[in-house]
C-alpha cells in the first residue's frame, strides 16, 4: 500500500511538473517580443499588424518584427527596444528598398527559399510606377500595394492579393479609380474590359489558372505597357502557331509600315473577345473591312474565307445531326463519330491558317475536312439505312411470329375441343 | 410425294437406330396435370429455351470476341458496328440474360409458393437452386467481359464484396481476380469461367433437373381437389401451349433488342477513380443495398460481415427448405413458410427499386 501510494504521489508531482514548465515556457515566449505584447494593447491601426502578421509568410519561416523593423524586442522598455538599430515604418519612397534590402541578397533569401528569384527591385525600377516613384510620385504602386504589409501570403496562395483570380481586382483598385488615375491620362477601363475578354471567360468561368492575367502580358515587377512592336511577341508567348502564321503573311509588313500593333488591331487589347468567324467576310462585324475596300484583293479572300468555313461549319452540324439520330436509333456510330472529331479539329486549325493569308494552305486544309466529312456522311447515311432495315426486320419477323402464335393458339383450341368432345 | 417419300425413308433409318417411334409414344402417353396454376408451371420451360437462345448467341460471340484488356471493348464495339447482325446478337444475349435470370426468380418463387418442393421432389428444388447460382455467375462474368467503366467498376465492387466473406474472403477474392484488383488476370479468368466451367456444370446440373422433372413429373399444388386438376397429354397439349409462350418471349426480345440495343458504354480506364453511384446488376441489387445500409457494427460484429453470413445461411436455409418445411410432405398447408417467402420476395423488390430510385445512395 505504501509503495501504491508514493506512486501516484510521484505522478502527481510529475504532472505538475511538467505543467509548469509548460507555462513558464509559454510566458517566456510571450516576453521575448516586446513589440507583441505593446501593439496588442495600442489602437486599431497599430494594433493590426499583431493580428496580421500571424498568418504573413515571413512569420512562416521565423522572421520577426525586428527582422524588418529593427529593435531589440527583448527589451521591455520602449527606449530600449527602439535602439539604435530600429528603422520604424518606412514612407512609400523607401517601401521598395526596405524589402529590397533582403529580397535582393541571395545569400539571405538562400537561406529560407532557394528558388526564390532577387530579382524583383531591379525590375521594380524599370516599371513604369518605380520610375514614377523616383520622380517623386508616392501614388504609385510600390510592394505592399500588391503583397499586403503584415499579411503577405505567398503568391501561389488563393487568398493572395496576386493569385491569378484576385490580380485584375488588385490592379484595378487604382487603375479602375477615376479619381486616383485622373491626372495619369491614361484608360480606366482596363479592368472592366478584361472581364470581358476571352481570357477572363478561361480564368473565371473555367478556372483555368493559365489563362492570361495583368501580369502576363504587362510584367509583374517591372510592369509596363508593352509597346507597339512588342504586343505580338507578348501574345506569341501564348499562342505561337497564330503568331507564326501571321508572320508569314503580307500583313506582317503592311502592319509594320503603317504602325499598326499585329494581334491589337483585329483582336484588341483588353477586351480580347472569343474569337469569332463573324470577324471575316463582308459583314459588319468583319475587322478586315477596317482596311480592305469592296473590289479589293482583300475583300474577296475574307469574302472566299468565311464562306468557306460557313459551308464547312453546316457541313459538320449537318453530319451531327446524322449521327446523333443514327445514335438514337440505336445504331453503333462511335467510329462515324471519332472521324467528325478529326473534321472538327480540322476547322480550328482551318480559322487559325486565316493568320497566314495563304489561300492554297487554307483550301488544302478544309479539303481535307471536306473529304472526312464525305466519309462521315457515307457511313451516317448507311447507319440510317440500317435503323431502317431493323425496324422493316422487326416487323417482318412480328407479323411471322404473330402469324405462327395464332396458328399455334388455334391448333391448341382445337385439341381441347376435341378432348371436351 | 417424293420428299415424303425421302422423308420416310430418313425417319426409318433413324428410328430403327434411335428408337424415336418408342420416344414418341412415351411422349404421347405422358401426361401433364392441369389447374388454375398451371400458368406458372410454363416459366421453367422458358428459362430453359433461353438457356438455349444464351448458348447459341455466345457461341456467336465468341466468334469475334477477344479476352484481352486491349482488344474485349474493341472487339464488342466491332460485333456492334461492323459484323453484319452483330449488333442482333449481342443484344439479343444481353437481354436474354437478364430476362432468363428474372424468369428463374419467377420460376423459382412459383415453384415455392405452389410447394411442388415437397416429397419427392426436393433434389429438383435443389438442383433448381444451384442452376439460379450457376446463371448469377454467369451474369457476374459476362458482365465484366465488354471492359467498359460499369462493368469493371462493378465487379471491383462485387469482389470486394467477396473479399469481407470471414475467414475465406481474402483468398477468395484473390483467386476470383486472379490478383489483388481488376486486371487482364480477371479478365481472362472470367471469361474462361463464361465460356468454359459454367457450361460444363450447367449440362449435368441442368441435365439433373430435367431429368428429375420426366421421373416425377410435375407436382400437383396442395388443396386441390382432384376434380380441380385434369391430366392432358404433354404432347402436343403442353409442348404447344409451352411453345406459345417461347416465340412470344422471342418476340419482346427482338423489339427490346431493334428499339434498345445493349449499349457499349465507355471503355473502362483501370486508374480513373470509381463513378459516383455505380451499381452491381440489378439481380445483385438487393445484397449490395443490405450491405450499404447495415450500420457499421452491429453489437460488437462488423456489419457487413453479419449481413455476408446472414446471406451464406439465408441461400442455405432457402436450399434446404423442402426438408425443413415438413407439413408439406405431409401435403398439409404450410403458411408459415408461404408468408416467410412472402416476406422475402417483398424485401427484394422493395429494396431494388428503392436503390433504384435513390440513384445517389
Amino acid at each position: 500500500m505504501k509503495e501504491m501510494k508514493f506512486n501516484k504521489f510521484y505522478f502527481i508531482f510529475l504532472g505538475l511538473m511538467i505543467l509548469s514548465l509548460f507555462l513558464l515556457q509559454v510566458t517566456e515566449a510571450e516576453a521575448q517580443n516586446s513589440c507583441l505584447e505593446c501593439h496588442r494593447e495600442l489602437e486599431d491601426g497599430l494594433r493590426a499588424p499583431v493580428e496580421a502578421f500571424k498568418n504573413d509568410i515571413h512569420q512562416k519561416f521565423g522572421l520577426t518584427c525586428v527582422s524588418c523593423h529593427g529593435g531589440n524586442e527583448k527589451e521591455d522598455d520602449l527606449e530600449s527596444a527602439k535602439d539604435s538599430s530600429f528603422k520604424g515604418t518606412p514612407g512609400r519612397k523607401q517601401i521598395p528598398a526596405f524589402c529590397g534590402d533582403c529580397h535582393q541578397d541571395s545569400d539571405y533569401i538562400r537561406k529560407y527559399n532557394p528558388s526564390l528569384r532577387i530579382d524583383q527591385l531591379g525590375l521594380y525600377w524599370t516599371s513604369q510606377h518605380g520610375k514614377l516613384l523616383k520622380k517623386g510620385d508616392i501614388k504609385v504602386a510600390v510592394c505592399i500595394d500588391c503583397h499586403g504589409s503584415h499579411g503577405i501570403l505567398e503568391a501561389s496562395h488563393p487568398k493572395s492579393l496576386v493569385f491569378p483570380w484576385n490580380l485584375p481586382s488588385m490592379c484595378g483598385r487604382c487603375h479602375s479609380d477615376k479619381e486616383y488615375m485622373r491626372e495619369y491620362s491614361i484608360p480606366i477601363t482596363q479592368e472592366k474590359d478584361y472581364r470581358e475578354s476571352v481570357h477572363a471567360r478561361a480564368l473565371f468561368e473555367k478556372k483555368d489558372l493559365s489563362a492570361a492575367v495583368c501580369n502576363d502580358c504587362h510584367g509583374n515587377h517591372g510592369a509596363m505597357p508593352p509597346g507597339v512592336s512588342a504586343i505580338a511577341f507578348v501574345c506569341h508567348q501564348c499562342h505561337p502557331s497564330a503568331s507564326e502564321l501571321f508572320s508569314q503573311s503580307p500583313h506582317k509588313e503592311a502592319f509594320g509600315e503603317m504602325g499598326i500593333s499585329e494581334c491589337e488591331a483585329c483582336h484588341e487589347n483588353h477586351r480580347i473577345l472569343p474569337p469569332r468567324d463573324e470577324m471575316l467576310g463582308t459583314g459588319e462585324e468583319s475587322v478586315c473591312l477596317n482596311c480592305h475596300e469592296q473590289g479589293s484583293k482583300g475583300f474577296e479572300v475574307s469574302s472566299l474565307y468565311r464562306n468557306r468555313i460557313e459551308s464547312f461549319k453546316n457541313k459538320i452540324k449537318k453530319m451531327e445531326e446524322i449521327l446523333e439520330t443514327a445514335e438514337r436509333k440505336g445504331v453503333e456510330v462511335s467510329e462515324s463519330k471519332f472521324d467528325l472529331r478529326e473534321a472538327q479539329n480540322l476547322l480550328v486549325m482551318v480559322r487559325n491558317l486565316t493568320h497566314s493569308l495563304n489561300v492554297d494552305d487554307f483550301e488544302k486544309k478544309i479539303n481535307e475536312g471536306e473529304e472526312i466529312l464525305s466519309s462521315v456522311q457515307e457511313k451516317g447515311e448507311k447507319a440510317l439505312n440500317e435503323a431502317k432495315f431493323r425496324k422493316r426486320g422487326l416487323i417482318i419477323a412480328t407479323i411471322f411470329i404473330f402469324l405462327l402464335a395464332t396458328a399455334i393458339f388455334l391448333k391448341i383450341k382445337k385439341i381441347e375441343k376435341k378432348i371436351e368432345r | 410425294m417424293r420428299m415424303k417419300k425421302i422423308g420416310r425413308v430418313i425417319y426409318s433409318h433413324l428410328d430403327q437406330r434411335l428408337r424415336l417411334s418408342s420416344l414418341i409414344e412415351m411422349a404421347k402417353k405422358k401426361k401433364v396435370p392441369e389447374h388454375k396454376f398451371s400458368f406458372w408451371y410454363y416459366f421453367g420451360g422458358i428459362c430453359l429455351f433461353l438457356f438455349f437462345i444464351q448458348v447459341v448467341t455466345g457461341i456467336m460471340l465468341a466468334l469475334y470476341y477477344k479476352p484481352t484488356v486491349d482488344g474485349a471493348y474493341e472487339s464488342v464495339k466491332f460485333i456492334m458496328g461492323e459484323v453484319r447482325f452483330g449488333w442482333l446478337i449481342r443484344s439479343f444475349h444481353s437481354w436474354t440474360a437478364n430476362i432468363l435470370i428474372g424468369t428463374i426468380f419467377i420460376h423459382m418463387f412459383s415453384t415455392f409458393f405452389l410447394k411442388a418442393y415437397r416429397n419427392p421432389r426436393e433434389l429438383t428444388w435443389v438442383s433448381g437452386f444451384l442452376l439460379l447460382l450457376i446463371f448469377l455467375a454467369f451474369g457476374f462474368s459476362g458482365y465484366l467481359l465488354p471492359w467498359n467503366e460499369l462493368s469493371f467498376f462493378a465487379t471491383r465492387v462485387g469482389t470486394d464484396i467477396a473479399g469481407t466473406i470471414p475467414l475465406i474472403g481474402k483468398q477468395l477474392k484473390n483467386f476470383i481476380l486472379g490478383g489483388p484488383d481488376v486486371s487482364e488476370f480477371t479478365l481472362q479468368r472470367f471469361f474462361w469461367f463464361h465460356v468454359i466451367v459454367l457450361p460444363l456444370i450447367t449440362v449435368f446440373v441442368l441435365g439433373l433437373h430435367i431429368l428429375l422433372v420426366q421421373i416425377l413429373g410435375m407436382s400437383k399444388p396442395i388443396g386441390l381437389k382432384e376434380k380441380q386438376i385434369k391430366e392432358v397429354p404433354f404432347f402436343p397439349n403442353f409442348i404447344l401451349k409451352d411453345s406459345l409462350g417461347w416465340i412470344l418471349i422471342l418476340s419482346l426480345i427482338g423489339i427490346l433488342c431493334v428499339f434498345f440495343p445493349w449499349e457499349i458504354g465507355k471503355k473502362a480506364d483501370m486508374f480513373s477513380p470509381t463513378p459516383l453511384g455505380i451499381k452491381p446488376e440489378w439481380y445483385f441489387i438487393f445484397m449490395f443495398t443490405t450491405l450499404k445500409l447495415i450500420p457499421s457494427h452491429v453489437f460488437t460484429i462488423k456489419g457487413e460481415v453479419l449481413a455476408i453470413v446472414g446471406f451464406i445461411f439465408g441461400a442455405l436455409l432457402w436450399m434446404l427448405v423442402p426438408y425443413l418445411d415438413r407439413r408439406a410432405s405431409r401435403e398439409k398447408k404450410s403458411p408459415f413458410f408461404s408468408i416467410a417467402g412472402l416476406i422475402i420476395l417483398l424485401y427484394i423488390i422493395l429494396i431494388t427499386l428503392y436503390t433504384y430510385l435513390h440513384p445517389r445512395l
